[in-house]
């Protein structure tokens, strides 16, 4: 017996993005569903920390606004993508204060706003250090009113879409979840349309600031389906994780007044020329890279990390401002703020890139859409500014919610898949085949049927029998050894600093790993609440969205943004102004570009030298 | 099922009744399982690494030599700043990949793990091993059903969240320019420690009456109450919401023990919210004679 459960718009996964989705979804008059692996106010948006960019105040405008946010993607962002969310923050940000968003205030009773990195005015709206947390709860309360249905620890596994040989040409109809409660495998039919929102893929590095859970769920089970994964090799490695964890600690301190010192008590942002007008409030990736820097030059303290002091803001401003930053350093590293500097490191933070969409949300695939950070619009490009993730969330999971739904939102400026100017690359020289394995039957691929009335029901039945042969192994390889190895590599070689040969080194490594998983067993053999599976199916997730990180990160021979690459230390515009396509091509990667969009509302944007 | 019992391990190898290939394939599973977790264990606690014994709860309905509650011993080889959750994932990882417990985050902001560690209720990934008494005992949290080791059923929980009406009640943005609603820095700071909390449960779970009577509200829903409450951007809903509080299962229920401000990991003066709400209920009633 196959259990359909069928709604208009089934939105996959449930934090901002997904929230946003759902309501908008809710607000054009569709049955929406929220079907997530945690419930929602688990999720990893409640981490974020700093704040939502907003142009709400006289002297900012949504213009500077999008051209900070160009400029921070190296020009590598796509304008009706950038000035979309520019555009539509404050209205977000308004909205979000009326449904009681506890945002920081002003003596006037204002919503507060603070400077950022990379930014031209300060345009941060926040509440408190733990802004991710209010905004993520103060959505599931609106979800909670308007009695939207929530499938909570639902583990979407794969995509019900056809199989038409041109990816173009393919539909989703929904999607098949694993009830982690019960074991039961059912489908999800959407009469509207698949929005996917399932956040991160930090679990494809061991140091990340990422909870783990983020293991690029929607960008493997979209790539398997066929979409194309957009500028995979951008990574962005925040400069301030505590050490032993990985624990974020908020560009807010810096933004307040942090300042970053090596071992030797220097202020090195300014005085190793690293950003000599910005200093401690340059791009995350310049700031990042200083570091390593230094800890690399021997100026490091226990060649580890260096410090970022905030004693001299007082006592009072960080109560006030920062307080969650005084638990986090307490609890998890020991380190009392207010009397010390606070040892931090670059750790994996955030992918710019993901699943290719347009400026609403909208993929290649009939009826898939893709929003917030497991997608690429493109509006972070080459690096994201603090400050930018949140707006991004709320900002596109509305449009595709109310895309999903039915509603005209126009045409898009910004093409998908194998639409205008494609340029292939067939000169990448990779030292191993990257893709499906020959003997793999734990490969899940996404193509399912192409009679239309049976497309969710074949997908149900093709993930039963993929669950079934992990499930039937009495004995092999634990997926947590799989995952620790490309872990290990991807932190080794496909890190903050990148070399050829490195990378290469990484794509062996995660080949080796797809070798392994063929033999990947799972130990528990409970139907109920079986974690031991859902890592499991997790873990072919991560090593495919690796692959694809590798792939991008040795084909993009330049330095731009967040990718550093050892033998390319300019920004190439002649040759580079173009976003990586990595697509699944039924389990022989193709390696594609299209040009960036740089033409905007106002006239195009002109690339310029980066600097802070 | 209570977390109350407290049966030894018992390594009963009974041929269990195959009923198909499934079954089967489960019960050898489960077979190789605990030889396995039985040699791993002996084998970690002849090394000279300095360890940390964890004695963890195990139950799971579906597995035969889970189905009788008990303890299993992991012996973990101990770090400076370990959690109980690192010491936990060290074990699964390590030595039973079928251990089950909830957790994401790791920085104590997504509340899915809070357990019963030494005998209260705690967020594992913000416990340092180094300030327990050992053996470490890790429970699921206690009046609530366990669904597997440590995992337990969180409906209910949630349903006294969601029974306060737990959201702005204002649909539509007004008409005009963009503008917020005004919030004094004050009010702000009034509700800002109730709005910290993260719905881990802990205090629901330590708390007596909550055991005693399934339908009160519990201190995390009342404090979410609270929120919405004070909260002056929403003055005007104040009579109503202090109505669905001051019903039979609400916050006269309270009995001021002080158990569930004790186990916050939020340190959200639970009690006090309560009390205030008492006051604030009297008030409004006053208000009418």
């Amino acid at each position: 017996m196959t259990t359909i459960y069928e709604h208009d718009v089934i939105v996959v996964g449930a934090g901002g993005a997904g929230l946003r989705a759902a309501i908008a979804a809710h607000e054009e008059g569709a049955d929406a569903a929220l079907v997530t692996k945690l419930h929602p106010v688990r999720s990893h948006t409640g981490a974020a920390e700093g704040g939502i960019n907003a142009a709400l105040r006289d002297g900012d405008d949504w213009e500077l606004h999008a051209y900070d946010t160009m400029k921070g993607s190296d020009y590598l962002g796509d304008a009706p993508a950038v000035e979309g969310l520019a555009q539509d923050a404050p209205e977000e940000v308004i909205q979000l204060e009326h449904w009681g968003m506890p945002f920081s205030r002003e003596e006037d009773g204002r919503v507060s706003q603070r400077p950022f990195g990379g930014l031209s005015f300060p345009r941060t709206t926040y509440a408190g250090a733990e802004t991710g947390h209010h905004m993520l709860h103060t959505m599931y309360e609106q979800v909670v009113k308007r009695g939207i249905t929530v499938y909570d620890e639902w583990f979407v596994t794969r995509l019900a879409v056809t199989d038409d040989a041109d990816p173009s040409e393919r539909e989703c109809h929904g999607v098949v979840a694993y009830d982690v409660a019960t074991g039961e495998i059912a489908g999800f039919r959407a009469t509207g349309g698949v929005v996917l929102a399932t956040g991160g893929l930090g679990q494809v590095y061991e140091h990340t600031t990422n909870a783990v859970s983020c293991t690029g769920d929607g960008n493997a089970m979209a790539y398997r389906a066929g979409v194309p994964l957009e500028d995979m090799e951008f990574i962005q490695f925040h400069p301030t994780t505590l050490p032993s964890t990985g624990v974020l600690i908020s560009e807010a301190v810096r933004g307040e007044g942090g300042i970053l010192y090596n071992a030797d008590g220097e202020r090195f942002m300014f005085e190793y020329g690293y950003a000599t007008n910005k200093g401690e409030l340059a791009s995350r990736d310049v700031v990042s890279r200083a570091e390593l820097t230094e800890v690399n030059e021997g100026r490091g303290v226990h060649d580890d990390y260096v410090y970022l002091d905030m004693r001299h803001l007082g006592e009072d401003r960080i109560v006030d401002r920062l307080e969650n930053i005084l638990h986090l350093a307490e609890d998890f590293e020991g380190v009392d703020g207010l009397e010390e500097p606070m040892p931090v490191k670059p750790g994996q933070h955030y992918a710019m890139g993901g699943v290719e969409t347009d400026e609403y949300g909208a993929t290649c695939v009939e009826g898939l859409y893709a929003v917030g950070e497991c997608a690429c619009a493109s509006v972070h490009g080459g690096n994201r500014l603090g400050g930018n993730a949140l707006p991004e969330l709320i900002v596109f999971g509305a449009r595709a919610g109310r895309h999903a739904a039915g509603a005209d939102l126009g045409d898009a400026l910004i093409g998908t898949g194998r639409s205008g100017e494609v340029e292939e690359e067939d000169g990448l020289d990779l030292p191993v085949e990257p893709g499906a394995t020959t003997g793999g039957d734990a490969v899940a691929d996404g193509g399912a049927v192409t009679e239309a009335g049976s497309v969710v029901e074949a997908a149900v039945e093709a993930e039963r029998s993929r669950v079934e042969r992990l499930m039937e192994r009495d004995d092999g390889v634990k997926h947590s050894e799989i995952r620790a190895a490309v872990q290990e590599t991807m932190g080794n070689h496909v890190n903050v600093f990148r070399e050829e040969e490195g990378i290469k080194q990484a794509l062996r490594d995660i080949r080796k790993a797809r070798e392994r998983y063929e033999d990947v067993y799972v130990a528990d053999p409970s139907r109920t609440f079986n974690t031991d599976l859902v890592q499991t199916i997790e873990t072919r997730n991560v090593i495919d969205v690796a692959e694809t990180i590798a792939l991008g990160a040795l084909a993009r021979t330049e330095f731009r943004g967040a990718h550093w690459r050892a033998e390319h230390q300019e920004r190439k515009d002649d040759e580079w102004l173009k976003h990586t396509f990595v697509t699944w091509n039924d389990g022989t990667p193709d390696l594609w570009y299209k040009p960036s969009v740089l033409e905007g509302e106002g006239g195009e944007y002109e690339p310029k030298v980066r600097s802070y | 099922m209570s977390t109350q019992e407290q049966e030894p391990a018992t390594q009963e190898q009974e041929p269990p009744e195959t009923e198909s290939p499934g079954d089967r394939r489960r019960a050898e599973k489960q077979r190789r399982l605990a030889a396995d977790r039985q040699a791993e264990a002996e084998a970690a606690t002849t090394t000279d690494e300095e360890t940390v014994l964890l004695k963890v709860f195990r139950y799971d309905p579906e597995v035969e030599d889970k189905q009788e509650p008990r303890f299993d011993d992991f012996h973990v080889p101990y770090e400076d700043g370990m959690t109980v959750l690192d010491a936990l994932i060290y074990a699964r990882d390590t030595f039973d990949s079928s251990l089950t417990f909830r957790h994401s985050c790791r920085q104590a902001i997504c509340g899915s793990d809070a357990l019963f560690v030494n005998g209260s209720q705690r967020l594992a990934c913000k416990t340092q091993l180094s300030d327990l008494d050992a053996p470490v005992r890790v429970e699921p949290l206690p009046h609530q059903d366990v669904v597997k080791d440590l995992v337990v059923d969180m409906e209910h929980f949630y349903d006294q969240m969601h029974a306060v009406e737990p959201y702005f009640q204002s649909d539509d943005l007004p008409e005009g320019d963009l503008e917020e609603q005004r919030q004094s820095r004050e009010n702000r700071e009034k509700v800002k420690m109730s709005t910290r909390c993260i719905w881990c449960g802990a205090c629901t779970s330590s708390c007596n009456i909550a055991a005693g009577d399934n339908q009160y509200l519990g201190p995390a829903a009342i404090n979410k109450a609270y929120r919405f409450t004070m909260d002056e951007r929403e003055a005007d809903k104040k009579e109503h919401r202090l109505r669905i509080l001051e019903q039979e299962h609400g916050v006269w229920r309270c009995q001021t023990q002080f158990s569930c401000t004790e186990v916050c990991p939020k340190d959200i003066p639970l009690t006090e919210h309560i009390q205030e709400l008492k006051r604030e209920a009297v008030k409004k009633n006053l208000k009418f004679w």
